[in-house]
């Protein structure tokens, strides 16, 4: 199978490779190109802890072939932190204890950044809609509604 | 495994190509990439189409056309379609619907496809190079079909006349028991004049529930008066069976839901 180029913009970062045509944006994001933030849980587009923001759009890259993403913005977690701090997300996520095995983190943090990148002060029913694509089997999603809700008020408070 | 990708400019082109064996059209990629990594083999090539005017809502004396690859999710936020918005907020997480095309949803399987029924509902036209056809001749020859879906067009339904209900375990999303849309026409007293009622799960595509149509002629929307066409509302469905809901239980409960619909 012949490969096909790919070219990107991942976090920031402008990032080329080869790919064997129909590879997906996961395989090519982790295997590649090393960036592991995003999960591959149930590649059925049922679990959203591949969940990744393409062109501003919260998508699934278990879901999206590499080579449709040509000239696309992308950026996963990995690239939230900034000079060694943690994104208000990762704290709030932290610091209620959100995360217990961190498979779905990623794709959480993900989901959480598209809402609070839109609105700014979600309601509790607005966290619950934006998470509602992202399967957690550790927490009963409780403490990751809050550390959303958390983040959005620290986020304020720094705006005011 | 490896998919062999074909990017074209043109439907025309897209046609062609999709006639070779293997060959599936990528729309979203919910379906299709999901087959491929499920394992199945007989996906080899994929074949998409960048027009333009696949991605465009239009809408026009009282008539939208939306493009086959538009997403639930520039439905659900476009001004002037509200009244299908529930329908196309159904589907999936707020990650599908940034994915799923309305085209796509035409082919899903049940218990996908749940904005399928609502335009089975609204007597939907599906698109193809060829020309328009009556969405139910579509889904009836859907898995034979080799022509690229191009749009879907309907009337907009009045305020009021139309109604969707999808019932999941989980909530807010969840995959589909069953789902319901229904478009009733009604006199100034509350009488149904026209009815045209579609149902998700109770095949493995949307069906219509002709039965409860007819007896919902001439009905007011009360517990009594729609009491024949809940009776003769499972005429005719062979509900699918999955994780989500046996047959049996599906068969159930459609009677109960359609009730909650008709009077909510």
């Amino acid at each position: 199978m012949a490969k096909v180029p790919v070219q990107f913009t991942l976090n920031g970062s402008e990032k080329a490779e080869f790919v064997e045509s129909g590879t997906t944006l996961l395989h090519a994001l982790r295997d590649k190109i090393g960036d592991t933030s995003p999960k591959g849980g149930c590649h059925q587009g049922t679990c959203g802890a591949c969940s990744v923001i393409i062109d501003g759009e919260l998508r699934l890259s278990c879901l999206t072939l590499a080579e449709t993403c040509n000239g696309a913005d992308i950026k996963t977690t990995a690239g939230l932190a900034e000079g060694g701090m943690l994104h208000p997300l990762q704290r709030a996520f932290l610091d209620a204890f959100a995360t217990q095995c961190g498979f779905c983190t990623p794709g959480m943090i993900m989901a959480a950044k598209v809402l609070l990148d839109r609105m700014p002060n979600p309601s509790r029913e607005d966290v619950v809609e934006a998470l509602s694509g992202n399967v957690c089997r550790c927490t009963g999603y409780e403490p990751i509604i809050q550390a959303v809700l958390t983040a959005a008020r620290a986020n304020s408070q720094n705006a005011a | 495994m490896s998919l062999a990708l074909q990017t074209f400019s043109t439907v025309k082109d897209a046609n062609s190509a999709l006639q070779a064996s293997g060959t599936r059209y990528l729309g979203g990629g919910t379906l299709v990439v999901r087959a491929a990594n499920e394992g199945d083999v007989s996906v080899s090539s994929l074949v998409r189409v960048t027009e333009p005017s696949l991605s465009q809502i239009t809408i026009s004396g009282g008539k939208a056309r939306i493009g086959a690859s538009v997403t639930m999710a520039a439905i659900a936020r476009h001004p002037e379609l509200g009244m299908i918005a529930p329908a196309a907020r159904a589907v999936g997480g707020p990650a599908i619907r940034n994915m799923a095309t309305v085209g796509g949803n035409l082919f899903a399987p049940a218990p996908y496809g749940d904005f399928a029924v609502a335009l089975l509902a609204l007597d939907a036209s599906v698109a193809t190079e060829d020309g328009e056809m009556p969405i139910e001749t579509f889904l009836a020859g859907r898995d034979t079909g080799r022509a690229v879906v191009t749009a879907v067009g309907f009337s907009l339904p009045k305020a009021e006349t139309f109604r969707f209900l999808k019932v999941s375990r989980v909530k807010p999303k969840g995959v589909s028991v069953l789902s319901i849309a229904a478009l009733l026409q009604r006199t100034a007293d509350g009488a149904v004049t026209a009815a045209r009622i579609a149902l998700g799960c109770m095949a493995d595509r949307p069906i219509r529930a002709k039965a409860a149509e007819k007896a919902l002629l001439g009905c007011k929307l009360t517990p009594e008066e729609i009491a024949p066409a809940l009776a003769v509302a499972g005429e005719g469905i062979t509900p699918v069976t999955d994780p989500i809901a046996s047959a049996w239980y599906r068969a159930e409960v459609l009677p109960v839901h359609l009730g909650r619909l008709l009077l909510g």
